[in-house]
């Protein structure tokens, strides 16, 4: 499923993200969050009251927010066997 | 002189590289800017546990190499030795993020390829252990090759034992510079960070995570907007609630001061120069300083708690709809103590246009700076009384003209991102801090510079101003038995008359004429205009010059015009700082020029509307 379907606070894996829709630097920069295939993640919040806001998610240990399209490109797995 | 050594902190944002950097050098540093860009360079003086100096700089974080703004690329460059006005660093050191190692370490392995002497500052230890993480530095220093110092930058734990390995990684001989080590590929070297930290960490219990509590408020979406809209409306009811008694005080000493003159000195020019110009002039500015500093105490707290981000977080959904990204929400609401910190802070976005909308659009802000102008307006037309419990009118109405900027900054953004700025969003993705209780020092130091700068632009900009305001009152006299008055017949009063054929429309008098041209310096020159155009036009009626401003702004100015001199501020470009900052940072004359055409046709456009409608429902 996509990290934007992910329900809040349920931990899982980042499983594949399709880099085309980023931006070489918007890549880059998510790289550099530590956010990449195999990174543990869960998704802590949606914002905006449509819920067409910016998502703020844990990677690893860190907190970080990004918006929905981007956040859409990121494709997720949950469950026992998850785990890399 | 010989050339001190030159240590560099380096890390990633919010590592706590600014607080080691305080901690080592004190108060003793310097700020410069490297040449050629607009990035701060902010350079100390540390003493090595043997009292040995070296020189210690902060450079701006960043999260690796690859550089993607203008502050990202001078680290870059000073670490590789290829920045024009640096020379290599001798040292560096690494500061990492305790509770963060996977990320942080990341690029710190980075930076250890250099070969420079280096020290792994882990940083924040105790925020980790509050999160029930406990790291064994000596397993980091073996796998990392290179010494690591566990450090509370804030509680200054660690800095001697940092000194010390300083002085033994510079005592040895010069380093010899070594060639760039090849570039490893990114995942490579973030696999062997995370095999490092794992590997680093004794015990890891789950525990209460503070941040993660509160944040399901403060980032939900109906709750977390109540709160920051809660936030800001209760930093407005302050800054009316919490500066009456000092306000009070320092009139009683204005007030002091210029009895005492009046009675000190006999009639005469210079008494008019003291009392006029100087002590009515500018004590009618600094009257405001409590207020301003009420306005930065909580734009600072806001930042050092960690709130900032959460803010940004809330508000992008909003941006994106006038094409800007949350991220730019924090230099605006920066720009409501001044626009010119809040510009320099659009450095960290590094998509040009964005940037750029955001640097255009700040001034729109309110800044402290209007303050004193809203304030004597508010308090001289607008009632104090409650219109709900424990709401004031006055703080009320301030909130609104504060709302007022904000809606007009969104449509002026939506604009120009149609127009001149058009281009693709730039998008949204921001580490978010944890939260922390700021340390009261932190705050006080902060508020302290910025009483510092208000009172040196009294000195300065507002004297100078007030000062030559008042010559060109002064002069030339009006004849013996002339009917015309001192004011009316002096050189400023003539500039005014011709400038009022402009004004007059939109209800401005002779009055506000006069104040808007010294007023071009600086927004809160209104004020002390104001108070020195009356302070003369009183000459020696004792009765008049008892009065205080407000009262005479409300005998002599229909409710109209005082609405409209309000709606006029909330755009007017009035700054030179503001001008001189933007030309800076945007490399040029165009857009401060395009800045200042586009706020003067808003403030003409604002004030009329505001006074002829005022004027239409039969206010007065
Ligand atoms: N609790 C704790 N807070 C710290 C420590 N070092 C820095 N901070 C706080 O972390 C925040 C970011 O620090 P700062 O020095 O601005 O980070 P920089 O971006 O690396 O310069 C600030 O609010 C600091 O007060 C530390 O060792 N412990
Ligand atoms: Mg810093």
């Amino acid at each position: 499923m996509r990290l934007t379907e992910l329900p809040l606070r349920q931990p899982a894996f980042v499983d594949l993200i399709d880099w085309s829709v980023l931006s070489p630097s918007e890549g880059q920069r998510l790289r550099e969050f530590g956010l990449c295939e195999g990174a543990s993640v869960e998704a802590l919040h949606h914002g905006g009251l449509w819920g067409k806001g910016p998502i703020a998610c844990k990677v690893g240990r860190m907190t970080i927010a990004m918006r929905r399209n981007h956040a859409a490109a990121v494709t997720v797995r949950t469950g026992p066997d998850a785990a890399p | 002189m010989s050339v001190l050594p030159l240590v560099a902190l380096v890390g990633n944002p919010n590592a706590g590289k600014s607080a080691l950097f305080n901690a080592l050098t004190g108060a003793r540093q310097k700020l410069g800017n490297y040449p050629g860009v607009t990035v701060e360079r902010k350079a100390g003086r540390l003493a090595l546990a043997d009292g040995r100096p070296v020189e210690l700089v902060d450079l701006p974080g960043t999260y690796s190499l690859n550089a993607a703004s203008p502050d990202e690329l001078v680290t870059r460059d000073v670490v590789m030795g290829r920045q024009a006005g640096e020379r290599r660093p001798d040292a560096l050191v690494i500061v990492v993020d305790a509770s963060n190692l996977d990320n942080h370490l990341r690029f710190a392995l980075e930076l250890i390829a250099l070969g420079l002497p280096t020290i792994v500052a882990l940083n924040m230890v105790d925020l980790a252990t509050r999160d029930g993480l406990e790291l064994d530095a000596a397993v980091l220093a073996r796998e990392l090759g290179v010494p690591v110092i566990a450090t509370v930058a804030v509680r200054k734990r660690g800095l001697d034992h940092l000194r010390e390995e300083l002085g033994g990684l510079l005592g040895s001989a010069a380093p010899e510079a070594k060639a760039l080590p090849p570039e490893r590929d990114f995942d490579v070297v973030r696999g062997e960070a995370r095999r490092i930290a794992r590997a680093a960490i004794v015990r890891e219990t789950p525990s209460r995570r503070l941040t993660a509590a509160v944040d399901r408020v403060a980032l939900h979406p109906v709750f977390g907007l109540l709160l920051l809209l809660g936030l800001l409306f209760v930093m407005f009811q302050a800054v009316y609630a919490w500066s009456e008694a000092p306000i009070a005080m320092i009139e009683g000493l204005a007030e002091a001061a210029a009895t005492a003159t009046r009675d000190a000195l006999p009639d005469g020019m210079l008494r008019s120069f003291l009392v006029d110009g100087v002590i009515n002039g500018v004590g009618s500015v600094v009257v405001f300083l409590p207020q301003i500093l009420i306005l930065f105490f909580f734009i600072l707290m806001l930042e050092a708690t960690g709130y900032m981000v959460r803010a940004a977080f809330l508000m992008d959904g909003i941006m994106a709809k006038v094409g800007l990204s949350g991220r730019a929400f924090i230099p605006l609401l920066s720009s409501f103590a001044c626009a010119i910190p809040g510009i320099m802070a659009t450095r960290t976005i590094a998509d040009p246009k964005d940037r750029l909308t955001t640097i255009l659009i700040a001034p729109l802000m309110t800044c402290s700076a209007r303050l004193p102008v809203y304030a004597v307006i508010i308090g001289a037309f607008i009632p104090a009384r409650d219109v709900l419990p424990g709401v004031g009118l006055q703080g009320f109405v301030l909130f609104c003209l504060y709302v007022a900027g904000i809606i007009g900054a969104m449509l002026v953004a939506l604009i120009l991102r149609m127009t001149v700025t058009k281009g693709a969003s730039g998008g949204f993705l921001m580490e978010m801090p944890k939260y922390q209780w700021p340390r009261p020092q932190d705050i006080l130091l902060g508020l302290w510079q910025r009483a510092i700068i208000f009172l040196k632009r009294a000195g300065t900009i507002i004297f100078t101003s007030t000062v030559i305001l008042w010559v060109l009152l002064s002069y030339p006299k009006p004849p013996e038995g002339s009917a015309i008055s001192q004011v009316d017949y002096s050189i400023a009063g003539r500039i005014a008359g011709g400038l009022n054929v402009i004004l007059e429309p939109i209800g401005f008098n002779r009055d506000i004429s006069l104040a808007l041209i010294p007023a071009m310096a600086a927004r809160e020159v209104a004020v002390s205009a104001l108070a020195t155009v009356y302070s003369i036009d009183a000459g020696d009626d004792e009765a008049l010059l008892e009065r205080s401003l407000g009262d005479r702004l409300k005998d002599q100015w229909p409710l109209p015009t005082a609405l409209a001199f309000l709606a006029w501020f909330i755009f007017a470009p009035q700054c030179i700082s503001t001008i001189a900052v933007t030309r800076r940072e945007t490399n040029g004359w165009k857009w401060p020029l395009f800045m200042l055409g586009y706020l003067f046709v808003l403030a003409y456009v604002a004030a009329g509307i505001t006074f002829w409608t005022a004027t239409a429902l039969g206010l007065s």
